[in-house]
């Protein structure tokens, strides 16, 4: 099975060992996984925050980058949501087409690769953040936590309030940012009532804004996006 | 009530206010939190939920489709039982047309059912510019009117505030509005009952002319209804010799068994109850019972534009229920009268721009004020997409420019060239890693994200260039690997759980 990664512009930028996990997972998985270069930005910061027009060239982009994979794999859930939800109203049929064919990563792993027990070793407590657009734009539902349960080592703690949002919201964190950081305290105050060590997402933009307040506050927690979790084996750990 | 939302600030900065105000956040995120899974239960016990849902919506999208026709129908129907129907374009013809009728009876008071379009166009302060007082006669709305204050909710306008506020609310000035509070009066929710029971009782008895809105009104029967919990409205829909009812116009259903779907839907939603403890229906007039004359007063303002927008026009299926207030994490902290309308929360946030232009500060920075996290949209009983309209909107709101949209367009349009040309993006990545020491965790001039958020520290390397180490040579023309054991054969790049990780550590995220 070959697919393509779309590794968002976050990841690759800012969080590239999601990326790397990505890959390492897929490939242990026995999936062939392929890296199309002239991928970038799915546009999904301009699309929400009212730049349609500013948004075309991105979608048009991204449509051109993954044509002729039957698989589009992204540890991503929004941007994920962006290009299956919103790609085929930009009138394109190659967006159209591609939206068809995206998954984000657990969907990916139990609905097409036929997992929920990747082999994976993380001996940790965790708590689970279910990111929105995963959780209510994508329905994801219990896949990450069928994931996380499957992993040797790992500790599940329940997260208060999981499916409250964690106040990121794309331009949201900025224009609104004395909401975006209440609802972050409160989320990063209901993970560390857990008593997990590690806050696992499946979204980094949401881990780089909890993490943010995580860092500030000193909180007793490590972001850890799910891929970097399901990719750590007995042999190769991650620390 | 000081109802008047002229000159409100933008939204960030009413927030800001409620965010710091601990004692008010604690009432909201208790009130919601309680009313919220309330409500996820009352919802849960019907397995045909998805379909009254899917059914509200149809009705709701039909009857606004063809909404002339019904419109019309319903005044023929109004008027064929006895009533007068009155078409008012906006606000101000509304309310002038409410003060010329009850002149016409010559009373000068009224009182009230709880009613949103009434707010909405400022009619107690339009009657009261007129010699006319209004008394509102929900418990809630009383307290808000008592205290001149603002609603903060749909459902529960006094959400913000508590038991003890109320209690001093009602010592302090009941005495000005009628029957003062008895001696002594406490903060048990049975003596705050009961005082605002004795003090209404009088209006009730009073009041020649009462004033409502509506639910629902049926095109085919005339008929309007109000479903409400206290009997407030019960009262003052029978007692009052003269019943004058303003109804936005897409209140209208088609017939009667269109009531099936919103009787079952409408509760559950709003106050989590099966059934709500009243439900008034009345057609015209009838010469035994009930008020012997009957006005209403069709309101669009703002209605047939909104209709006009093809993404915007579904904010118009809107029942009023409130549970995307209820659900919202930004409403929860906000509060309500951070969005400047007598519609609050993700509601609010989609109607008031589109009822009253986004010409104001306050209106054009509503369509921001959510994360798009969509917990509106999941709960809404008659399935109204809130963050679609959200970000329909915010083009809007784009495109007229404006305070700071003309840079943020051109930044979004500089990021979307970089982001559309990969080459300079990589280089982009490659200066910012290289440089990725020198970037302290705060910022200035990046305040909104770093007053209460470090800044994620930059890794070694973007993932483009691990890849180009690691892998990208094995992609040859027709050279692609065999699937697995490619463990641990990286050339070069942070392992899982390598440097990476190690910057994640160091700066939290
Ligand atoms: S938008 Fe939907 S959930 Fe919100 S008040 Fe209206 S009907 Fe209720």
């Amino acid at each position: 099975m070959r697919a393509a990664l779309f590794v968002t512009c976050v990841n690759d930028a800012v969080y590239p060992s999601t990326g790397i996990a990505t890959v390492r997972l897929l490939e242990r998985l026995g999936v062939e996984v392929d890296f199309p270069e002239a991928q970038s930005c799915c546009g999904q910061p301009q699309f929400n925050t009212g730049y349609r027009r500013e948004t075309e060239p991105l979608v048009r982009r991204t449509a051109r980058a993954f044509a002729g994979y039957d698989y589009v794999v992204t540890p991503s859930g929004s941007c994920a949501a962006m290009v299956r939800q919103h790609y085929p109203a930009f009138g394109d049929a190659a967006a159209t087409a591609v939206a068809a064919r995206t998954y984000e990563l657990t969907e990916f792993l139990v609905d097409v690769v036929g997992v929920t027990d990747v082999g994976a070793y993380f001996p940790h407590t965790v708590t689970y953040h279910p990111s929105c657009h995963g959780l209510r734009m994508l329905g994801l539902g219990e896949r990450p936590r069928r994931l996380l349960e499957a992993v040797r080592g790992l500790e599940l703690r329940e997260l208060p309030g999981a499916d409250e949002c964690c106040g990121f919201g794309g331009t949201f964190a900025v224009k609104n940012s004395d909401v975006s950081a209440a609802m972050g305290q409160d989320k990063v105050r209901n993970a560390v009532s857990t008593g997990a060590g590690v806050l696992c997402g499946a979204d980094n933009s949401c881990l780089m804004h909890l993490g943010g307040i995580v860092s500030r506050e000193d909180a007793p927690l490590r972001p850890v996006h799910l891929a970097e979790i399901l990719a750590s084996t007995e042999e190769e750990p991650w620390s | 009530m000081s109802g008047t939302y002229l000159g409100m600030p933008a939204f960030p900065a009413a927030a800001k206010e409620a965010v710091g105000n601990e004692t008010l956040r604690a009432n909201l995120r208790h009130a919601t939190h309680t009313i919220r899974d309330k409500r996820a239960k009352a919802v849960a016990e019907l397995d045909d939920w998805m379909l009254l849902r899917e059914a509200g919506k149809r009705i709701k999208d039909h009857t606004l489709r063809h909404l002339d026709r019904y419109l019309v129908q319903l005044e023929e129907s109004v008027t064929a039982a006895g009533g007068v129907v009155h078409w008012a374009a906006d606000a101000a013809e509304a309310n002038r047309i409410v003060a010329e009728l009850v002149k016409a009876t010559g009373e000068s008071e009224v009182v009230k059912v709880k009613s949103m379009a009434t707010q909405e166009i400022g009619l107690n302060e339009a009657l009261e510019a007129e010699g006319i007082s209004a008394y509102e006669t929900d418990l809630a709305e009383l307290i808000v009117q008592l205290g001149d204050d603002r609603p903060s909710h749909i459902l529960v306008p006094a959400i913000h505030k508590n038991r003890g506020e109320i209690r001093d609310i009602f010592r302090d000035r009941m005495g000005a509005w009628g029957r003062a509070a008895p001696e002594g009066l406490s903060d048990t929710p049975g003596e705050l009952a009961e005082a605002a029971r004795l003090h209404l009782r009088e209006k009730f008895l009073r009041a020649k002319v009462g004033v409502s809105g509506a639910n629902f009104m049926v095109a085919e029967t005339g008929t309007l209804v109000v479903f409400e919990s206290e009997g407030n409205g019960r009262m003052c829909l029978t007692l009052p010799e003269t019943l004058i009812s303003v109804v936005g116009i897409e209140k209208v259903v088609p017939s009667w068994r269109d009531l099936e779907v919103f009787l079952q839907t409408l509760p559950r939603s709003s106050t989590a109850e099966r059934m709500n403890p009243y439900t008034t229906m009345w057609t015209g007039t009838h010469d035994t019972d009930g008020p012997s004359t009957f006005h209403l007063v069709l309101l669009d303002n703002g209605r047939t534009a909104t209709l006009a927008d093809e993404v915007g026009r579904q904010a118009l299926r809107c029942i009023r229920c409130s549970a995307c207030l209820n659900v919202c994490p930004v409403y929860e902290r906000a509060g309500g009268h951070a969005y400047g309308s007598v519609y609050p929360g993700p509601i609010g946030a989609i109607l008031s721009p589109q009822l009253r232009g986004t010409g104001s500060e306050i209106d054009a920075s509503l369509p921001y004020a959510s994360s798009l996290c969509g917990a509106c949209y999941e709960v809404c009983p008659v399935a109204i997409d809130i963050p679609e309209v959200l970000v329909h909107l915010r083009e809007r709101v784009a495109d007229q420019g404006g305070k700071g949209h003309r840079l943020e367009k051109a930044a979004m349009k500089a990021a979307g060239w970089v982001f559309d040309h990969p080459r300079v993006l990589a280089a982009g990545e490659k200066a910012a890693s290289r440089t990725r020491r020198l970037h302290p965790s705060r910022l200035p001039g990046a305040g909104a994200w770093t007053n209460t958020r470090d800044l994620p520290k930059l890794p070694p390397e973007p993932f483009r260039d691990w890849w180009k180490k690691n892998r990208a040579q094995d992609r040859g023309k027709g050279a692609r690997p065999a699937g697995s054991g490619t463990q641990g054969r990286d050339a070069h790049g942070p392992g899982v759980g390598g440097p990476n990780s190690d910057d994640r550590k160091d700066s939290g995220t």
